[in-house]
């Protein structure tokens, strides 16, 4: 009789106790909400490399021990303090851990969000309590294009690019295409990634073929209809933008049907599975990794140290997710150092709020500049090659570049309008 | 009777005048946690008529919808016009899929219902006007010219949460202790001796299952304008999981039973993302192991253990 009166007392008393007890805020320290995937299906393959990076990241950082221009102690001198928060659990319950991150935590700024339904969400409460927010890794254009936000900014490209670049590469890599199938996945992204991919290259040649398009339910792992709808409808390349467990398990079971025999397939996302498949993945599938990340990020001098410190303590290679979250926080620290160069004492939020608007910085990925989205959007260069191994080891081969001026819209211009009305403006070389 | 109904509006007021000086974080938690209160509500009806319903995801969603869809394209804004919207499309859905749902019980009842709250879902992901997976942006409610910002956003959600809670609460304590309110632990008892004391089964369970999707509508709805973004996740058969997960834990013995369970949820759930966010999971099946094992009828027996004079 007593034990449930005491197992409720406990719980009771633990959530007055938690609740009660307000963490002392040491003057020097900055408080930094994280916010990705730490359980279900994304997981895996995005949040716990992105918070790997995080880690290593902020650890080296309040050291001060990165190359320059980041090798200042912190941020602005103030130690990083992390607050992780798991992204699971939908879009209305993020917007609610984020309130709680802000007013019960009391953090100085969030970095994080890989889901787009949070990225639409989160941005309306970050207005409303007016705290620095760096979207890092969510791809849906829609952020800035619905809405203009102040204290929201977005340090990865937009998924815009990698359709739009993939129409590029397959048009320079396969001079006789004729066809195009799809397999993408059944929600937002996967039909975004087609219609985008689709439309861009149907402005490239008008008279491409489409034998066949699946979107098959997300985390299905099963995918024995659509791999022989694939293969009877047989084209050039096959589309697809599956990740994490999906891409594998179609990887997996389209080599043993002999699928990649005579079609190649076209992973948008690829990148990120290169190294964990590398004895997976058929030589000559197209690899895209949301950016220049990962193998295509750039020989300079972060991206060395970022490649070698990770490699060692992780005991792999650096996936993109990973580089979009050094990206998102070196945009944050860069903006509230430069925003702290023209005032005495640390700087206000609008303060780096307008050192943040506009910005370029080089990141681990190269130049990233916030042109897009009246400043808080960024673009990037876009980069497409094919898997190959080298020595035994994944490498990739027929690298091509497409400048960020090339494969994303102009300000101000919806993606969707900008890819039907045939991509005006775009500056490609 | 009306000692209760003065102790609902009472609290009512007393939480209202709370919600002045609460921080913004609590003030959200609870909008949303009387929000799913007042769908377990609707759960609870059911419930007590023995049909554990798998699908109020379906009416949550649809309400949370229709407020988003009309703010958009009917340009109104006011919170109280879109949530009557709101209410007023569930039940009507309600009466349609009802006629069905009615005829069957146990594992059938549970199993259709999820079956029409994942249709809505499937359909939603694949209309991409409205966002598909991603979902979209509610805009801001009004009041009658009051147009909240700031600090002050989240308080009218929060108000209509608590002035809504209270009109449901009142009714549905009263509904339990009317002829059809008893009627529905009948019908969970002996389905045949209800009918030859002359009531019709089917027009008992028809009742509660519109009443039950009405209040759902009316959290989905409320849900919608609190958090300003909604998607199709609503109708996922998770979240109408949660909400019998919710029932379980605050107990259906007592209109006050699942609004302290959705309470209770809520903290639970964001003090374990808090506390332990790798494994906040666990936190929160152990607590509901718990409460199952040593409070079968829920939170809400505890007080009725104190109130009777039970042995704690």
């Amino acid at each position: 009789m007593f034990i449930p009166f005491a197992k409720k007392s406990a719980l009771v008393g633990l959530l007055v106790a938690s609740a009660v007890a307000q963490p002392v805020l040491a003057a020097d320290e900055y408080k930094l909400g994280l916010v990705t995937f730490l359980s279900g299906g994304a997981a895996g393959p995005f949040g716990v490399p992105a918070q790997n990076a995080a880690n290593l990241l902020l650890e080296t950082l309040n050291e001060g021990a990165l190359p320059a221009p980041y090798n200042a102690k912190g941020i602005n001198g103030r130690t990083i303090k992390p607050i992780y928060v798991d992204e699971a659990g939908g879009a209305t319950k993020q917007s609610s851990e984020y309130r709680n991150l802000v007013e019960r935590q009391g953090v100085d700024a969030v970095v994080g969000y890989i889901s787009s339904g949070d990225c639409l969400a989160v941005p309306a409460v970050a207005e409303e309590l007016k705290t620095l927010t760096v979207l890092f890794d969510c791809g849906t254009p829609r952020v800035f294009e619905d809405n203009s936000f102040k204290y929201v900014f977005r340090t990865g490209p937009t998924t815009t690019m990698d359709s739009v670049a993939a129409s590029y590469y397959i048009k320079d890599i396969f001079p006789n295409l004729k066809a195009v199938s799809g397999i993408n996945q059944n929600y937002s992204f996967g039909h975004e990634s087609w219609a985008d991919f689709y439309g861009s290259l149907k402005g490239l040649q008008a008279d491409i073929d489409v034998p066949t398009k699946q979107f098959p339910k997300i985390y299905a792992g099963q995918y024995g209809a659509e791999i022989s709808a694939l293969m009877v409808n047989s084209a050039d390349v096959i589309h697809s933008s599956f990740w994490g467990g999906d891409m594998e398990a179609f990887l997996l079971q389209g080599a043993a049907r002999g699928l990649f025999e005579d079609q190649t397939a076209l992973l948008t996302t690829g990148e990120s599975a290169m190294y964990r498949l590398s004895d997976q993945i058929p030589e000559g599938t197209i690899l895209g990794g949301r950016g220049p990340f990962g193998i295509y990020a750039p020989d300079n001098a972060l991206n060395r140290w970022f490649r070698d410190a990770y490699s060692k303590r992780f005991g792999t290679q650096p996936t993109y997710p990973a580089y979009k979250m050094v990206q998102g926080i070196l945009g944050l620290k860069l903006a509230t150092e430069q925003a702290a160069a023209k005032v005495s004492g640390q700087p206000t939020t609008e303060d780096v709020v307008s050192a943040f608007e506009y910005l370029e910085y080089e990141g681990p990925g190269g130049k990233v500049s916030m042109n897009m989205g009246k400043g808080h959007q960024a673009s990037m260069e876009m980069v497409y090659g094919r898997y190959a191994l080298k020595d035994g080891k994944p490498a990739v081969t027929d690298v091509r570049r497409y400048a960020a001026e090339c494969v994303n819209p102009s300000d101000n211009m919806p993606a969707n309008e900008w890819i039907e009305k045939g991509m005006p403006g775009a500056k490609c070389n | 009777m009306k000692y209760a109904t003065t102790m609902i509006i009472g609290a009512g007021i007393a939480l209202l005048a709370a919600g002045l000086f609460m921080p913004g974080w609590l003030t959200f938690l609870l909008t949303l946690a009387f929000a799913k209160g007042l769908v377990v509500m609707g759960l609870l009806l059911l419930m007590r008529a023995g049909l554990v319903s798998f699908g109020q995801g379906l009416y949550y969603c649809l309400g949370a919808y229709c407020v988003g869809i009309a703010g958009d394209y009917f340009e109104t804004q006011n919170a109280l016009l879109l949530i009557l919207l709101a209410v007023v499309v569930c039940v009507a859905l309600a009466a349609i899929i009802g006629l069905l749902l009615c005829r069957y019980r146990d594992i059938f009842f549970a199993m259709f219902s999820m079956a029409f709250s994942m249709i809505l879902y499937g359909v939603l992901v694949k209309s991409s006007a409205f966002g598909s997976s991603d979902g979209f942006n509610v805009k801001p409610p009004l009041l009658f010219g009051w147009t909240p910002t700031g600090e002050s956003g989240p308080f009218l959600a929060y108000g209509l949460a608590v002035v809504a809670l209270v009109g449901v609460g009142i009714f549905v304590w009263r509904y339990l202790r009317s002829p059809m309110g008893y009627a529905g632990e009948a019908v969970r008892e002996n389905e045949i001796r209800v009918e030859y004391l002359g009531a019709s089964v089917r027009r008992i369970i028809y009742t509660k299952y519109l009443l039950a999707a009405a209040m759902a509508g009316l959290g989905g709805g409320i849900t919608a304008l609190a958090a300003g973004h909604i998607d199709p996740e609503m109708a996922y058969w998770t979240t109408s999981g949660e909400f019998v997960f919710i029932a379980l834990m605050g107990g259906v013995g007592h209109a006050a039973g699942p609004v302290i369970g959705a309470v209770l949820f809520e903290l639970l759930r964001t003090y374990a993302f808090q506390i332990s966010p790798y494994t906040w999971q666990m936190i929160l099946g152990i607590a509901l192991l718990v409460i199952i094992l040593y409070l079968p009828k829920g939170v809400w027996s505890l007080v009725e253990r104190v109130t009777k004079g039970k042995p704690l």
